[in-house]
């Protein structure tokens, strides 16, 4: 289901170190090895973050060569990225509206004299 | 005065399905939360762009409900929901559900903070009961291309 695939992604990213991982891919390719250096945790914690990664498909390791590089997908990435994004920016389109309408509101700081008659 | 444009900031946590939403105003929280309750300023600015938002009932207070279409080409989609619990210029406690799909709801928290200097922090926290149900309603969120999102991400996880 892809709106499975999406909370695997999300959740994959929630992780502060997978999220360093991912940072650090975005570089380039990266061993096991060395994508456990920074950190002080076995290498076995970073191959279980790394199982993560990849079942959210945000990672993948070549199954040729011998030292198997973890590879980020970096337009899985990116696409979850911009969907964020274009949520977000929905919710600002919203906001700014808000903006115009507070703009026009009478200012709440002046006490109004009670109004009899008054709509609401 | 200030006219500053502030960024909304959008948090998608991973361990429970909500989406928290903060941004900040240059109105205090009393005019802020007017623009919340207020059918006639509500329609000014909640419905998405291209719909029209009609309300049918807006009655915000503890206790009350709410129901709106939001009318596009001939099409409606209504909503409804009620307020939990409202305290003027402080907090709306509410649920939201889309008739097109009775049996979700969300549980909806908006908080109207004082930040001084006239201005608020509003943080809108939507809290569903499923991680499908917090990614749809996220994609449900933007105006097209949704569809063709998924299928994109589905392509891209299968390749």
């Amino acid at each position: 289901m892809a709106a499975d695939s999406l909370s695997r992604v999300f959740s994959a990213l929630a992780d502060p170190t997978r999220r360093d991982m991912v940072a650090r891919l975005t570089v380039g390719d990266a061993t096991v090895n060395e994508l456990a250096e920074p950190y002080d945790v076995t290498v076995q914690a970073v191959s279980k973050h790394l199982k993560v990664l990849e079942d959210a498909g945000l990672v993948s390791r070549s199954r040729q060569a011998q030292r198997r590089p973890v590879h980020l997908e970096a337009e899985v990435f990116d696409l979850m990225t911009k969907w964020i994004e274009r949520y977000r920016r929905q919710a600002e389109e919203r906001y700014r509206r808000l903006d115009d309408v507070l703009r026009s509101m009478p200012d709440d700081s002046k006490p109004i004299p009670p109004h009899k008659g008054a709509p609401r | 005065m200030t006219t500053t444009t502030h960024e909304t900031q959008i948090i998608a946590d991973a361990d429970v399905p909500l989406v928290r939403i903060i941004r900040e105003f240059d109105a205090p929280p009393e005019k802020v939360f007017r623009a919340h309750t207020d059918p006639e300023l509500i329609a000014r600015w909640q419905g998405p762009r291209r719909h029209e938002m009609r309300i049918e009932h807006y009655d915000c207070r503890t206790g009350g409900s709410y129901r709106y279409l939001h009318v596009s080409d001939g099409n409606e989609f209504g909503f409804h929901g009620c307020f939990h619990e409202v305290r003027p210029a402080e907090l709306i406690v509410q649920t939201f559900t889309y008739e097109g799909f009775p049996d979700g709801v969300a549980l909806e928290r908006i908080v109207f903070e004082d930040v001084g200097d006239g201005h608020t922090r509003l943080t809108a926290t939507s809290l569903v009961d499923t991680f499908e149900g917090r990614d749809a309603f996220v994609a449900s969120g933007m105006e097209e291309g949704v569809r063709e999102g998924y299928e994109r991400l589905d392509e891209l996880l299968a390749g």
